[in-house]
């Protein structure tokens, strides 16, 4: 049992990294990014090069991941979903844009990486446990999960008391009365979507150091990025963290509950959230018709 | 008057083309293959109108591969455990889905924007995973050896010959295909332009308005869906006649984007625009088979520079001397 909630805690909070990515990105951009999976998949095979293959340390891996992805958010905002947006007549044409930089994020890294599984040397030996072995965790995953915590709290902390996270908020919150106060949406807009991909490239890298990375995930995670971004509602900071968390603790009961009735805990969790959805649809802490 | 006779031309050197021309070109030239891939558009084209459907009253619809695997899944199991005529069960499976559409439509219809769509996403996963689980789908072995359509006769006269018989099994389907298609688009182009058509593009503007102006906003939008999910089940349930086989993994959440890029890339305000978007991406994708490795990088390369520089679609396209 307490087994089960330190994984489920361990699994929320790489999660919830992912998913404030994608609801930052939705709340600035109005943009469903489909490349999300593929971006994370990208952060972790950047530190799989510098750390696994060139040897130097799990940091500075870490690093190079996050100013990849900062510099792809970026580009892609600029030079992508800006005109796309501005030429189209519906909103939902940056969804074809999403999915096509999707097929071609996994293509890259198709091509780069192959199809084989990566792994990288464990960043820490060794396994805690406390009272007797009911809780059990290898010290690389306690690493990885407070890095993740401190992640998400700097996150938080730069969104709540620095200026641009500031300008972001109001971004998110009336978009035309922050341009009306001097902010400007393009300048943030392209800020909020690469710091969106920094998030996704920096849990792909903490991925790497306790599961490895392979290529073909980007799709599946991707998918469970939008459901926590819907448990908890689109675009809200907070709801990111909270659906993180839940989707996390009903993976890991799921897993361990479930397992004797069969492969039916991703059934169990998407047939519980369309019901959720239906009775409350903008999820925990949503703005309704986001 | 001069414009109606205008389009009946159009729409018969189309029918033409696609009936006579095309079919024939095919076998003279030997290509059996192609007329396979153009059997596929077409289904493709039929399951994703009715996505095109849910775009007109404004949804975004990411759910259509359940709908499609539902219908395969009811006229696999109608055919090869009830032993029920092919014909008899492409009607079933349509009417199938479209009351499970009405009955999931009714909740989720109230959604809007990303959350139907990511509803509708789900409810894609829900249908594999649920095809997976039970017994009557043979669970993830799917089901099988599905029999060719047989033959319809009325007093002795053969209305559709036994598939099974046929000599050219690839050019039965192929106009059982091209058939569905036209009368799906002719259907679909009449509804638009019909009362309810209108009807439906004021939903897609102003819900809210056209419901304070008395139109019914709710039962319109579960039936634009279950016209909607009955297409799904029919194009289903002929593509699983046609592969002759049926499992949870034909119909996933790949192809329900799929489906929804066909008619983004067509262009979400014409009617055609899933019919011109399935065979560019659908022939396109298979075009590039050759180039092996770079198939995905140049497919989707192309696909953004497409929407970089047509964000409304192909049939957004205006040729210089047409204005």
């Amino acid at each position: 049992m307490e087994q089960i909630v330190v994984n489920g805690l361990y699994l929320g909070a790489q999660y919830a990294l992912i998913a404030l990515g994608l609801t930052l990105i939705f709340a600035l951009m109005n943009v469903l990014n489909f490349a999300h999976g593929q971006m994370y998949v990208l952060g972790g095979y950047m530190t799989y090069l510098v750390y696994g293959k060139l040897g130097m340390p799990f940091a500075l891996g870490l690093a190079v991941s996050a100013l990849t992805l900062l510099a792809v958010g970026a580009v892609v905002e600029k030079f992508l979903f800006r005109p796309v947006l501005r030429k189209s007549a519906r909103d939902e044409s940056s969804m074809l844009l999403a999915a096509g930089l999707a097929f071609f994020f996994d293509s890259i890294i198709l091509l780069l990486f192959g199809q084989k599984q990566h792994g990288v040397p464990k960043i820490i030996e060794g396994v805690q446990n406390w009272g007797d072995f009911t809780v059990v965790i290898p010290n690389d995953k306690i690493v990885v999960g407070v890095c993740t915590v401190l992640m998400i709290a700097a996150f938080i902390i730069f969104m709540q008391y620095t200026k641009p996270g500031r300008a972001m908020r109001a971004l998110a919150q009336d978009r035309t009365a922050a341009q009306l106060m001097g902010v400007s949406a393009d300048r943030y807009g392209m800020l909020g979507f690469a710091l969106g991909a920094m998030l996704a490239g920096l849990a792909g890298g903490l991925l790497v150091a306790t599961t490895g990375v392979s290529s073909g995930i980007g799709g599946s995670i991707s998918i469970k990025a939008f459901l926590m971004v819907m448990i908890g509602g689109a675009g809200v900071v907070p709801g990111a963290i909270a659906g993180g968390f839940i989707l996390g603790m009903m993976e890991s009961f799921g897993l361990s509950y479930l397992r004797a009735y069969g492969d039916i805990t991703y059934l169990v969790i998407f047939a519980s959230l369309m019901v959720f959805l239906s009775i409350r649809p903008h999820g925990l802490m949503g703005k309704p018709w986001g | 008057m001069a414009k109606n006779i205008k389009i009946a031309a159009g729409a018969g050197v189309f029918l033409f083309m696609i009936l006579a021309v095309v079919p024939w070109l095919l076998i003279k030239t030997g290509r059996g293959d192609l007329m396979s891939v153009l059997t596929s558009v077409a289904l493709l084209s039929v399951i994703s109108s009715g996505v095109w459907l849910t775009f007109f009253i404004g949804r975004i619809n990411i759910g259509q591969g359940a709908y499609a695997l539902m219908g395969g899944y009811v006229s696999a199991i109608l055919v090869v455990k009830y032993g029920v005529l092919f014909w008899w069960t492409l009607p079933l499976a349509g009417l199938f889905c479209a009351a499970a559409s009405v009955l999931i439509g009714l909740p989720i219809l109230r959604l809007r924007g990303v959350y139907f769509a990511m509803v509708t996403l789900t409810l894609t996963e829900v249908a594999r995973l649920l095809a997976q689980a039970l017994s009557i789908t043979n669970g993830p072995r799917g089901i099988t050896n599905i029999p060719p359509p047989g033959g319809v006769e009325f007093f002795g006269l053969t209305l559709i010959p036994d598939f099974a018989e046929l000599e050219n099994l690839r050019l039965g389907f192929y106009y059982l295909a091209v058939v569905l298609m036209i009368l799906c688009f002719a259907a679909m182009w009449r509804l638009v332009n019909s009362r309810l058509g209108f009807l439906c593009r004021s939903l897609q503007q102003n819900e809210e308005l056209a419901s304070s102006i008395g139109v019914n906003i709710g039962y319109l939008r579960v039936l634009a869906y279950a016209i909607s999910s009955f297409l799904g089940g029919v194009g289903g349930a002929v593509f699983a006649a046609i592969v002759q086989s049926i499992y949870p993994a034909t119909f996933q959440i790949q192809e329900s984007v799929n489906f929804m890029l066909y008619c983004f890339l067509g262009g979400l305000s014409y009617v055609f625009g899933p019919m011109l978007g399935t065979l560019v991406l659908y022939m396109g994708w298979d075009l590039l088979f050759k180039t092996g490795a770079y198939q995905l990088l140049i497919f989707s390369s192309t696909l953004i520079v497409l929407i970089l520089f047509l964000p409304n679609g192909l049939l957004s396209l205006r040729l210089p001397w047409r204005k």
